[in-house]
């Protein structure tokens, strides 16, 4: 029944590309183009983000009077070309939640096997770290961290990579609960494999929709905290620059100077719609019972 | 609900604010000497040695443990190192300036969510359903802090409208609680139109219909009852998310509550201070998510009897 229904209905790429809307279709575009910009950083930067042109500072984008080409998006209070910075934060913010993401996703799905195969003790000290995360707002979990240790680039991305592991858990925790004892799954372990291989090469390939799923709209969420951090201070730490940082930094130039802080805020703003819009939709197509959640 | 099961859930909710102590405890212990932690390089050993007997540093580690859950059960959470204050008043007096925040706030999320997800369900697939729905996704994606800095340069500087920062007026709110307002309104919308929607198709409402009742009628006495259960669910992420949303936009407007003081006292070290913040902040969560599991065993009644897991 199980290969009958893979030749129905699987679906190639193209099909998915046919039934996408607009909007889903301008989102993936504007990732790819994001993703590329991340990618590239070093090729398309007019400048590097850390060069300092104390003489030409808060000069305006180019659309502006006093406009240079030099300068397509103009220059910050320390005469640093605010494209250049824009294009490494992207690289920054992007490389940053997707770290995160992906730490989060093997935690939680760890935490959620670990749980559903042990059972008993280990399931219930498992839930009550559910619990226990539930109970704190992760923005006040990392101010937490980040007050009583030494913040660095490491540090950050492994707190980051806290961020949303106990709803990988409870779903992982769910699935491979149920789908341990069908057939599939006992028939495996009966043929002598181990738990390994009878979660990693069986029960995993099962679950993966609903894990990619909660990736996609877990990775604009990061971003946001990301951002929302280095915008405190409290996130990426200068040199380095993040989407977050150059908001925050540029806040005192409101008056002055408003694309510093305007600019890298439309890039968060597109950014973070994309990946929910891309996020909804793949929820819907891939996995239809989790759909209203 | 049946005793057993509230004693079970109360049984986890305190589990919950022990593992929350410990947690404090153990990252405090991890990040160095808490006596140095706390007092600062500058002080003197005598400083120091008073503050490491009083919370029992030169004692066995289990025996520490218990001293510091024993002085935070009675309210000691140690000093702030600004002016020597007892950690505890110095949040307890910014509370009231976040909590008229959050309350001004949940009256204009769930005053303007709810009746906008109950309206877009109602019109499903009508251009005001489509309207409403895009403004959400639109709002969600905005992180607090880009709402408050477009709000502060369009409102406070362009237009001259509204103060920037502090609390003094009536006006200070103004501009706070959009910031706050924007993204949740857009959350309660969605999830109220989505728990609608599985009501109005729901066999009850072809009932009432069936027996004579008016749309409007089945609408107010069948469907907002029914579809008012799942929105309590989310009452816990919700206050979880104000707390958030109150640290990013205090900072944004220099507004004196606990979110301003939480970020400076972290920029400060200022450790007695963020440890009893994340103390207080993790059991109002965990009271509001064992109000919120109560309130659902008593609103919905199928889960009233046996495990409700």
């Amino acid at each position: 029944m199980n290969e009958h229904r893979n030749t129905a209905d699987r679906k190639t790429w193209r099909d998915y590309l046919t039934v996408m809307p607009p909007s889903i279709l301008i989102s993936a575009i504007w990732i790819v183009f994001i993703v590329a910009v991340a990618v590239l950083a070093d090729v398309i930067a007019p400048y590097d983000y850390k060069h300092m042109d104390l003489l030409d500072r808060l000069r305006p984008p180019i659309w502006m009077e006093n406009g240079v080409w030099s300068h397509l998006f103009g220059t910050d209070d320390l005469g640093r070309d605010v494209l250049s910075r824009i294009i490494f934060s992207i690289r920054i913010s992007l490389f940053v939640a997707l770290l995160g993401t992906f730490i989060g996703a093997v935690l939680g799905t760890t935490l959620g096997f670990a749980a559903a195969h042990f059972r008993g003790r280990v399931d219930d000290l498992i839930m009550i770290l559910i619990d226990f995360q539930a109970a704190l707002p992760f923005l006040i979990l990392a101010l937490a961290v980040l007050a009583f240790f030494e913040n660095s680039f490491l540090l950050f991305v492994l707190v980051m990579g806290i961020y949303g592991w106990e709803r990988y858990a409870r779903i992982v925790r769910g699935l491979a609960l149920s789908a341990s004892s069908t057939g599939y799954a006992v028939a495996v372990r009966v043929l002598g494999a181990s738990p390994a291989r009878v979660y990693l090469r069986h029960i995993l390939p099962n679950v993966a929709s609903a894990i990619i799923v909660n990736m996609t709209l877990n990775f604009p969420e990061t971003i946001l905290v990301e951002t929302s951090l280095s915008f405190l201070g409290l996130g990426i730490q200068p040199p380095l620059t993040s989407l977050g940082n150059m908001v925050g930094f540029g806040r005192d130039y409101l008056l002055t100077a408003w694309w510093i802080v305007v600019l890298p805020s439309i890039v968060i703003f597109i950014t973070s719609l994309a990946f929910s819009l891309l996020g909804d939709w793949l929820r819907d197509v891939l996995d239809p019972t989790l759909r209203g959640n | 609900m049946n005793p057993v099961v509230i004693a079970i859930k109360i049984l986890r909710a305190l589990i919950t604010v022990v593992l929350l102590v410990t947690f404090v405890f153990v990252i405090l212990r991890l990040s160095g000497d808490p006596a140095v932690q706390m007092l600062g390089l500058e002080v003197s050993q005598e400083a120091l040695d008073e503050f490491r007997h009083r919370w029992g540093l030169d004692r066995p580690i289990w025996e520490q443990f218990l001293s510091f859950f024993w002085n935070i059960l009675h309210g000691d959470f140690g000093q702030s190192f600004i002016g020597g204050r007892d950690a505890l008043a110095v949040v307890l007096e910014r509370l009231p300036k976040t909590l008229q925040l959050m309350g001004l706030t949940t009256i204009f999320t769930f005053g303007l969510g709810i009746p906008a997800g109950i309206y877009a369900s109602l019109h499903r697939n009508t251009f005001a359903d489509r309207t409403i729905m895009g403004l959400t996704v639109a709002s969600f994606s905005l992180p607090n802090f880009v709402v408050g800095i477009i709000l502060i340069m369009v409102l406070g500087v362009t237009f001259r409208l509204l103060p920037t920062s502090g609390s003094e007026t009536a006006l200070h709110y103004i501009m706070p609680v959009i910031t706050m307002a924007t993204a949740d309104a857009a959350i309660f919308a969605r999830f109220s139109r989505s728990a609608m929607l599985e009501v109005l198709h729901a066999p009850f409402m072809r009932t009432a219909r069936a027996k004579g009742l008016m749309w409007g009628a089945a609408v107010r006495r069948h469907a907002l009852p029914n579809a008012s259960i799942p929105i309590v669910t989310v009452g816990g992420i919700y206050v979880g998310r104000q707390i958030a949303a109150a640290t990013i936009t205090e900072n944004v407007f220099a507004w004196p509550g606990i979110g301003k003081l939480l970020v400076n006292s972290v920029q400060l070290r200022d450790l007695a201070v963020v440890q009893c913040i994340v103390i207080l902040v993790g059991v109002t969560m965990v009271i509001t998510n064992l109000l919120v599991d109560l309130a659902y065993g008593w609103l919905d009644p199928r889960t009233r009897t046996g495990d409700s897991k």
